[in-house]
């Protein structure tokens, strides 16, 4: 007999087989799965009517052909262009599957469409509107104006969302499965809009709580965190006691054992 | 039987025997009973590669001397590094991010000294020092008689000189002094179990006293702005302090004092929703007002789902229902959060006309008196 039936009663040969037949069923799997639906028609114009065609298309299911709501999804009137922007711009709409939070997912329209869906909502009811690029500049550190909004910013963020987004953005969670998700390389148009509407769990931040100038101090704030030096080192995931402890408990306890262990060992 | 080093006494065999009371050591036959056993002992000696071949001995030692060698480079570079880097030099270290230089180095050139000091010296002992076992007898505890007696003789002179025995005041007024002393110790410490006056913990700084008897606005936290009726919209949820904290900021004192029992939390509702009718008397429209200190053990309830109008602590997760006057629906809280009644004033700004009606956050003992 050759090499490798020799070989058939090796231990190793059971898990190398299985191993190999995942990888099979797998790589056919993908190659043979329906790729998802693309139901977006190219529009060039951002225009209510080619909004409403694609509302109608990808949303009404669950939002109702009039926006209105059904038992799935609630009204649309009044929500404003702003959160059509945020929840189409981050891929969290259309909801990949039914489930308690709709998470950040793949963007699933380009700009000139998100444009012409935000249209039409906007023309269903008067909401927030998509800011325009001032109200988002991020202020960078440096100038003595700049650092002073940054750390007003830093102050009205501890209080107002430190306690579901945790001290440093890096989310947290909320009750039955739902969370605040990380802050970290999201777009600052998109945090102005999630402040502005209040998207899921998340309260209403309107212009009269945190005014316009509140929200770009907040902004600025959570960039300047991105840049920030990480004077402490690895920062865990920014978690505080748990990441730390888990570390703590896992690594230098381990090094400590080992330690031990050498210690007490003859030579050889 | 090998090269082992006893300093046992001399024994018949190697039989380990027990001492007696006296201290004597009794003969193997005479201690030895049908289940003891020979000692079996010690396990041959192993030689280290250091102590057979001068190679390996050298390549030990060339080893400490290196461990010690990285231990001096390590101090170098600190003292170096101490002068050399600065303050708010930054640099990308992988896998960490944006860094501080100065800690890295200091603190990896320091580690290294301390560290390969104590590698070297485990090292040198685990390689080339002498690795011989060595059996010490331990000899009998007790006392000689003569030593015990002489111990027994001396106590009872001292006590016998001290006079307690014929001079009872002696005694009596020493046993006074010793046990009052342990009073001003005991009193401190019951002193420290609480306040002493109970009122504190039921005053906050939403009692109108604070405010000469007038409503107290509601001030946003951190700005101190007050807030209009029609800036809360639905959904909204604002953090709120008291007027009166102001005082407090511009005297720089006690604002934290201040701030942990005062923190509120100011939310709309679509007052249908709101099915306690105490709950919507005591707001404005569908605006309620309720003390952010969780009835647990006082985190500040800031969580606040809009969806499902609960509100959740963090701490220990317990959840308030706004819908329901913020009863406790899950979690380790057993009251629900204490409301403040507001009103709206002449100019169209928020106030609370009345404090809280009960005590804010964890309950005490006299909470209910």
């Amino acid at each position: 007999m050759n090499a490798l039936a020799a070989r058939r009663r090796h231990p190793a040969a059971i898990a190398l087989l299985i191993l190999v037949g995942l990888l099979i069923t797998g790589g056919a799997y993908s190659f043979i799965a329906p790729k998802d639906a693309n139901a977006s028609a190219a529009v060039a114009t951002d225009s209510v009517d080619e909004g409403q065609k694609l509302f109608l298309g990808n949303c009404a299911s669950c939002h109702g052909t009039n926006a209105q709501g059904t038992a799935s999804g609630p009204s649309l009137v009044g929500v404003g262009a702003a959160a059509v922007d945020f929840q189409v711009g981050t891929g969290r709409m259309p909801m990949a599957q039914p489930a308690v939070q709709a998470p950040r997912n793949e963007v699933k329209f380009d700009e000139d469409e998100i444009a012409s869906l935000a249209a039409y909502v906007a023309s269903l009811g008067p909401g927030p509107a998509v800011p325009d690029g001032e109200l988002t500049t991020v202020l960078e550190p440096g100038t003595e104006e700049n650092n002073r909004a940054i750390a007003e910013g830093g102050e009205i963020f501890r209080v107002n969302c430190a306690m579901c987004h945790n001290f440093a953005g890096a989310g947290g969670a909320l009750t039955r499965g739902k969370y605040a998700p990380g802050l970290e390389g999201v777009e600052p148009k998109h945090i102005y809009e999630a402040m502005v509407t209040g998207p899921q769990s998340m309260p209403v931040f309107s212009d009269t709580n945190l005014d316009p100038a509140a929200k770009q101090k907040v902004i600025s704030y959570l960039k300047a965190q991105e840049e920030a030096t990480n004077v402490g080192g690895l920062t865990l995931g920014n978690l505080g006691p748990v990441s730390e402890g888990l570390f703590a408990w896992v690594f230098m306890l381990g090094i400590l054992i080992g330690a031990a262990v050498w210690l007490g060992k003859k030579a050889a | 039987m090998n090269d082992n080093q006893t300093t046992a006494a001399p024994v018949e065999g190697n039989a380990l025997v027990p001492a007696s009371g006296d201290g004597q050591v009794l003969p193997a036959s005479l201690a030895a009973g049908p289940d003891t056993f020979e000692n079996p002992g010690l396990p041959p000696h192993i030689h280290r590669a250091a102590d057979i071949d001068p190679a390996a001995a050298k390549r030990a030692e060339r080893q400490v001397a290196t461990m010690f060698g990285i231990s001096m480079l390590g101090a170098l570079i600190f003292v170096v590094a101490y002068f050399a880097i600065r303050d708010e030099a930054t640099f990308f270290l992988p896998g960490v991010g944006k860094t501080s230089t100065q800690n890295v180095v200091l603190g990896l050139s320091l580690g290294v000294s301390i560290l390969f000091i104590g590698l070297g010296a485990v090292h040198w002992a685990k390689t080339l020092m002498s690795d011989e076992e060595v059996v010490e007898e331990r000899h009998a505890q007790a006392s000689s008689p003569e030593a015990r007696a002489d111990a027994v003789t001396v106590v009872s002179d001292g006590v016998e000189s001290t006079g307690l025995t014929r001079r009872p005041v002696l005694k009596y007024s020493l046993g006074g002094a010793l046990g009052l002393f342990a009073l001003p110790l005991g009193l401190q410490i019951a002193g420290s179990l609480g306040p002493v006056t109970v009122g504190e913990l039921k005053e906050t700084l939403w009692d109108p006293e604070n405010n000469g008897g007038k409503p107290i606005r509601l001030m946003r936290d951190p700005e101190m702005t007050p807030i209009k009726l029609e800036d809360v919209t639905n959904g909204s949820v604002f953090h709120v302090m008291p007027e009166t904290l102001q005082h407090s900021i511009d005297e720089r004192k006690h604002v934290l004092e201040g701030k942990a029992k005062a923190a509120v939390i100011l939310i709309r509702l679509d007052p249908n929703d709101i099915k306690v009718q105490k709950a919507r008397d005591w707001g404005v429209d569908g605006v309620v007002a309720y003390s952010k200190i969780c009835t647990h053990v006082g985190c500040a309830v800031g969580l606040y789902e809009q969806q499902t109008h609960h509100l959740l602590c963090p701490c220990h997760q317990s959840t308030f229902d706004l819908t329901e006057d913020c009863k406790v629906i899950f979690g380790p809280a057993k009251r629900a959060l204490p409301q403040l009644k507001i009103t709206v004033d002449d100019e169209g700004y928020l106030v609370a006309p009345e404090g809280f009606a009960e005590a804010v956050g964890p309950s005490f003992w006299e909470r209910k008196r």
